[in-house]
């Protein structure tokens, strides 16, 4: 399963939000750090809100805040905002004999990618990043340090 | 799921015993739909001896009601692996979820493998136990190095 730019963006997006729980972040903030265009991100936060993952904040210095519960928001629901994650069909050769078993190989490969998307919630990927960021062996943490209070139980 | 009349710090985690398995059978029947009562007779006599330090069957008590069970064991280079602790059951009652159990029960199990001397956990669970996939992700296990495989017999 590869993810599209806009798709990416909008994972980027939510955990920053998410890692401020409470506080507004800036378009031009996050497009600042990945490097993207803001007319780009601009676009991706808007569906965001309209998902009512996060939502826009007036005043001086506006920007976006987070909305959703953390230990319950997956990066499949993201992901399913921009993506079509339905079963594979349409491609070339996909009706061939060798099509259809090479067809099953995919879908093999595609249903793990779902399965550990469905998995991880955004506050798993908080403990996640904090611990790759604090060990220092993993990559840069998307914000600073998580917001308290956010660990889940089962 | 609702919150739990009984906190995961008022819970507490021991080695089952015999007069624990009617509530058990009953726990995991309200989850799977299925009372499996000789089964758990047998798991019992296995696992909940006591005197094996490999194998762990604990239940979390409070009051005098079990809220839930975890069941493991050391296995030694199996799949090639060096010796691990296995989880291959866990349950938390559904009225005492979101509560820390789980989390009590898996770090209490975790305990005992440490004292049977090996330095990792691992479990399965099928892709489309998102609620348990996600409790164990969120308790920082990642995919193992492996991949299970089968074929039907028939």
């Amino acid at each position: 399963m590869k993810l599209q730019i806009s798709t990416s963006l909008a994972l980027y997006s939510v955990l920053e939000f998410a890692a401020r729980s409470g506080n507004q972040v800036s378009t031009a903030e996050i497009a600042a750090k990945y490097e993207v265009s803001t007319h780009h991100l601009a676009k991706v936060l808007r569906e965001l809100v309209r998902a009512g993952i996060i939502e826009s904040t007036r005043g001086v210095g506006g920007g976006y805040r987070f909305r959703a519960n953390a230990k319950r928001l997956t990066l499949m629901d993201v992901i399913e905002l921009f993506e079509d994650i339905s079963a594979r069909s349409g491609e070339p050769g996909a009706s061939t004999d060798v099509g259809r078993a090479l067809g099953v190989v995919l879908t093999e490969i595609d249903e793990i990618a779902k399965a550990t998307f469905r998995s991880m919630t955004i506050d798993t990927m908080l403990k996640l990043i904090e611990r790759h960021s604090s060990g220092g062996a993993g990559k840069e943490r998307p914000a600073k340090k998580r917001a308290r209070g956010a660990r889940a139980s089962a | 799921m609702s919150a739990s009349p009984h906190s995961g710090a008022e819970s507490r985690v021991r080695p089952v015993q015999a007069g624990d398995l009617d509530q058990i059978i009953a726990i995991d029947a309200e989850v799977t739909g299925e009372r499996k009562t000789d089964y758990w007779y047998e798991l019992f006599h296995r696992y909940g001896a006591g005197h094996s330090r490999q194998r762990l069957f604990l239940v979390a008590e409070a009051g005098r009601e079990i809220q839930g069970f975890i069941i493991g064991e050391v296995r030694d280079w199996e799949f090639g692996s060096p010796p691990c602790g296995w989880v291959f059951g866990i349950s938390v009652r559904p009225r005492a979820r979101l509560a820390g159990i789980g989390t009590r029960l898996l770090e209490a199990i975790c305990a005992g493998f440490r004292r049977a001397g090996v330095g990792k956990v691992r479990t399965l669970i099928t892709r489309d136990n998102g609620l348990v996939l996600s409790f164990f992700r969120s308790q920082g296990m990642m995919a193992a190095p492996f991949i299970p495989l089968e074929r039907d017999l028939r």
